[in-house]
């Protein structure tokens, strides 16, 4: 590995040193050197958000990031959404609303509509609708998904209702 | 143990609920591992170098300074790649079109490949390899590839259906004609004859995960794949034959798939990391990039398709001619011939006549992508149809009733239809509420209809259940997109048992017999009647269980609700026996407990569509906006109706991105100018609305449950229905798909200078 360089960051709460080249991306990191897989490759190119991380808080598509850019800053990839044994409530109710088909944009979808409900929390439609479109899915037509985020929303507020079979 | 295919009606217990799918928490973690998650150890990454050109020849490729890079393990070519095909063409062409051998034939044709240590040695080793290239004409274009002047790309092809057989070679592959009936009779009849000529250009079936292996042949020949596919088993044999492998020393394994809707029922960069690692004796990581994955794996078809339909002024179709030119790509496909099967299918015309021509160009060997062939042929015949309608003055979707294919009718490519549900989706779009809503300033409504074969095919499954009662269902046939749930619901009905009981789980190929590929529809179909033979297997042993345990003659058993009931004369006081206590005993009353199932499904139902399009466009931009967007489909029965909704929503949306959006745009070089999805604009979430679907249910008759196929159908529809909601909308036909912006625009500006 020519050009290594260490890096210390934080990644779902929890510090991490990994050494990458100064020409790595942040996705291929968190992949290959974190072992975060639940990052995922749509393009290297900033067009699908399979990708998504927050960098302090902020949406991110980790193949436009530099690995040595998390220096000293807070990464949250999908497998810090949910906390101990409890799914966060956005997962749940993906599950629930079959909002996802092969799955593979899913972390990326999850991560961003986090994004957004922690900055609005009672978005609409349109709002949801644009919030997500830097995430592209190929299998639902985003139907499905987007009556996910909002019921997420809804519930998150207090408000949820609907209960299914086979929880 | 022979079953029964045949549909019973019954009351379900489990099946037609909308359960959870059985991944979903894995897939929501990030813990569910797709093609590129796989690690193991020592292993390489390669990379794959590819030609800049649309055809040349390739002189000498010198791989010495590559070789000597430290760091790199192993560099393959064509010459690492021997062709033991023995006379197959077809797998000749897989050879080739997975490696080239002396020529490049398109732009993204791979010519050489290295395995390194990790991913900047392998790029740096791609740059030091020399490849000597002399370019050659080339073609890109079906109806150029089609001329007497064109580049001939191969010369072995004579084209295939015509008398007398040609002398010379061309790029015509083959020529196909079905229909049946006197067309020039008909037209005779027709008080109204439309003739059209359409265009639809290439696109590509977009899958968000990149195609992905990883590899690890041994010197003796047993070899282990990991690879995002929609058929591991089929996989393992093409992969086998490639590289002279025996079938059951190469152990495949289907990891999570991204998406694939045909696009991943071939094969390109697999022998290749297989045959890296056979070389460098190492495990091979091999991960396509998103323009490797334009450029070098399988669109579908770009087409030019010349339509004439004859009616008379009730709306009777007279007759109907089409002539399909299908490109293929660098190899000959049989993709026109699936639109002459097509092009008339969810209709009863007298007099129809389909010809196709499967035509090769400089461009990637194209691929099945979700109904191949038949959403072109849907967009020419179901535009034809609405101007048809326009001119005899009747609404479209009462011609389309007025011609309708039903039970009895038969179809232009030779069966005789059963029970169909193409008139039924029609009746339901025709009450809709979406067909009242009210449309704004320029807005407009289009409908049509599309039709799918949907096929059966090989499949095997195994049921195993486990001392405490719980259920292993083992599957072969690739779930992409949500199917294990709905066999674990089917394995759970017929058992008479919780959903939660049982679990459905993907076999690898050495756990179980060959399945064939995810497609056509037929995942839901055959593995679905596969599972209910193999739960119904598994019952003829717990009941004679039960009869062992009760010391009671096997006849006098009967299985209800999930539980051994003793129903002969004398046995009436013995409680019933429930499948988790047989299943506790089942150690001392003759061992585990298993059910087995291979059948090759014949009898999938097929499925037809019609869709509603509301769309808004721009008069001055030319930018269509979709602002409804309905789906009625036959679906047979559906198991799952989540999932059913899903491959209704998401095939309209791939329609929907085709009618707009998606090309492939080569320049005059040749080369693809578009291999990302920043210029190959996929539909994102702010482009759409909530997509409406309505699920009809004509069962089929070969099957238990009716199941019909579902995945394919509703990406037929799609084009013709945005295309006659924008000649509704703004007053144009477009004949050329997509109708993107410009064109629109351009119909717009012609239009008015003409008037």
């Amino acid at each position: 590995m020519s050009n290594a360089t260490l890096v210390s960051t934080t990644v779902n709460g929890d510090p991490v040193q990994f050494a990458c080249p100064t020409d790595e991306s942040l996705m291929t990191a968190l992949r290959n050197r974190v072992g975060l897989t639940g990052v995922k490759e749509g393009c290297g190119t900033g067009d699908c958000g399979a990708c998504s991380v927050t960098l302090d808080g902020s949406l991110v598509c980790s193949c436009l990031v530099l690995g040595v850019e998390a220096e000293g800053r807070e990464v949250t990839t999908v497998e810090g959404l949910s906390e101990g044994g409890e799914l966060h409530l956005l997962q749940q109710k993906f599950i629930d609303h079959a909002a996802l088909q092969c799955g593979i944009c899913t972390p990326g979808f999850l991560v961003a509509a986090k994004s957004l409900l922690d900055r609005n929390p009672n978005p609409d439609e349109t709002e949801i609708r644009y919030a997500l479109a830097g995430n592209l899915c190929r299998c639902t037509g985003y139907d499905k998904i987007v009556h996910a985020v909002q019921a997420a929303a809804k519930e998150m507020r207090g408000k949820d209702k609907r209960s299914k079979k086979g929880r | 143990m022979g079953h029964d295919q045949k549909y019973v009606d019954k009351k379900y217990e489990v099946v037609g609920e909308r359960f959870n799918r059985p991944d979903g928490i894995d897939k929501v973690t990030g813990k569910a591992r797709y093609g590129a998650d796989a690690s193991a150890p020592g292993q390489l990454v390669g990379r794959v170098l590819r030609s800049p050109h649309a055809h040349a020849q390739i002189l000498k490729i010198n791989t010495a300074k590559a070789e000597k890079l430290p760091g790199v393990k192993s560099v393959v070519t064509f010459e690492d790649m021997p062709d033991l095909t023995g006379g197959d063409q077809g797998l000749a062409d897989i050879l080739e079109n997975c490696m080239a051998r002396g020529r490049a034939l398109y732009d993204g044709h791979a010519v050489a490949a290295v395995a390194a240590v990790d991913e900047q040695t392998a790029a740096q080793a791609l740059k030091l390899i020399d490849v000597k290239y002399k370019k050659l004409p080339h073609v890109t274009d079906v109806d150029e590839a089609m001329l007497e002047s064109a580049p001939v790309i191969h010369d072995r092809i004579m084209t295939r259906g015509v008398e007398p057989a040609p002398t010379k070679p061309s790029n015509i592959a083959a020529r196909t004609q079905m229909g049946y009936g006197d067309v020039d009779a008909g037209f005779a009849e027709a008080d109204v004859i439309i003739e059209k000529t359409y265009k639809t250009e290439q696109t590509h079936q977009g899958y968000i995960e990149p195609h992905a292996c990883l590899a690890s042949v041994n010197p003796d020949g047993t070899a282990e794949l990991w690879v995002t596919t929609q058929g591991h088993f089929v996989f393992r044999n093409v992969c086998a034959s490639l590289l002279g492998l025996d079938i059951a020393k190469l152990k495949v394994t289907s990891s999570e798939i991204g998406g694939g809707f045909g696009g991943k029922t071939h094969v390109w960069g697999e022998p290749v990391a297989l045959a890296l690692s056979r070389k460098a004796n190492r495990p091979v990581k091999l991960v396509m990039g998103r323009d490797e994955v334009f450029r070098g794996t399988g669109p579908t078809s770009s087409t030019s398709i010349d339509v004439k339909m004859g009616a008379k002024k009730d709306g009777t179709i007279t007759a109907a001619v089409a002539e399909l030119r299908y490109q293929g790509g660098a190899f000959p496909g049989n993709w026109a011939m699936l639109a002459c099967m097509t092009a008339f299918a969810c209709y009863d015309i007298k007099n129809n006549k389909s010809i196709g021509w499967d035509v090769v160009v400089n461009r990637p060997k194209v691929a099945a992508y979700r109904a191949p062939s038949a959403p072109m042929a849907a967009f020419a015949v179901e535009s034809t149809i609405d101007v048809l309608a326009k001119e005899i003055g009747m609404k479209p979707i009462d011609v389309r009733l007025k011609n309708v294919a039903r039970e009895g009718t038969v179809a232009p490519y030779g069966p005789t239809y059963g029970p169909i549900g193409i008139e039924h989706t029609l009746k339901a779009v025709k009450d809709h509420p979406h067909m009242r809503a009210k449309l704004k300033k320029n807005q407009g409504r289009g409908v049509a209809c599309g039709f799918w074969f949907n096929i059966g095919g090989q499949t095997c499954t195994d049921l195993n259940i486990g001392v405490d009662g719980t259920v292993n269902l083992t599957l072969g046939t690739v779930d992409v997109g949500g199917s294990r749930s709905s066999m674990a619901m089917i394995a759970a009905e017929e058992l008479g048992i919780p959903y939660e009981q049982v679990r459905a789980n993907i076999a690898d190929t050495t756990s179980l017999g060959h399945n064939d590929m995810t497609e056509g529809s037929r995942g839901t179909f055959s593995s679905g009647m596969a599972t209910v033979f193999a739960a119904r297997d598994a019952i003829g042993v717990l009941k004679e269980r039960a009869a062992k345990m009760w010391g009671v003659p096997v006849d006098d058993v009967v299985w209800e609700n999930g539980q051994a009931v003793a129903t002969g004369k004398g046995h009436g006081n013995l409680p019933p026996l429930s499948l988790k206590e047989i299943a506790a005993k089942s150690g001392r009353t003759g061992g585990p407990i298993a059910g087995h199932n291979e059948v090759v499904a014949d009898g999938a139902g097929m499925g037809f569509a019609s869709h509603i399009c509301d769309v808004e466009v721009d008069p001055e931009t030319g930018r269509s906006t979709i602002v409804r967007y309905t789906v009625v489909q036959d679906a047979g029965k559906a198991i799952n109706p989540d999932y059913v909704e899903g491959q209704f929503q998401g095939g309209a949306t791939q329609g929907i991105g085709w009618a707009l959006n998606e090309e492939y745009i080569y320049g005059d070089d040749g080369r693809l100018q578009n291999p990302g999805f920043l210029d190959y604009r996929i539909p994102v979430c702010s482009d759409l609305p909530f997509i409406d679907t309505t699920i009809l249910e004509v069962p089929n008759p070969l099957h238990p449950y009716g199941v019909r196929g579902v995945g394919e159908t509703s990406i037929v529809p799609p084009l013709a229905a945005v295309g006659n909601a924008i000649a509704n909308a703004a007053g144009v036909r477009m004949t050329h798909a997509p109708m993107s912006p410009p064109r629109v625009l351009a119909a717009i500006d012609e239009r008015d200078n003409a008037g």
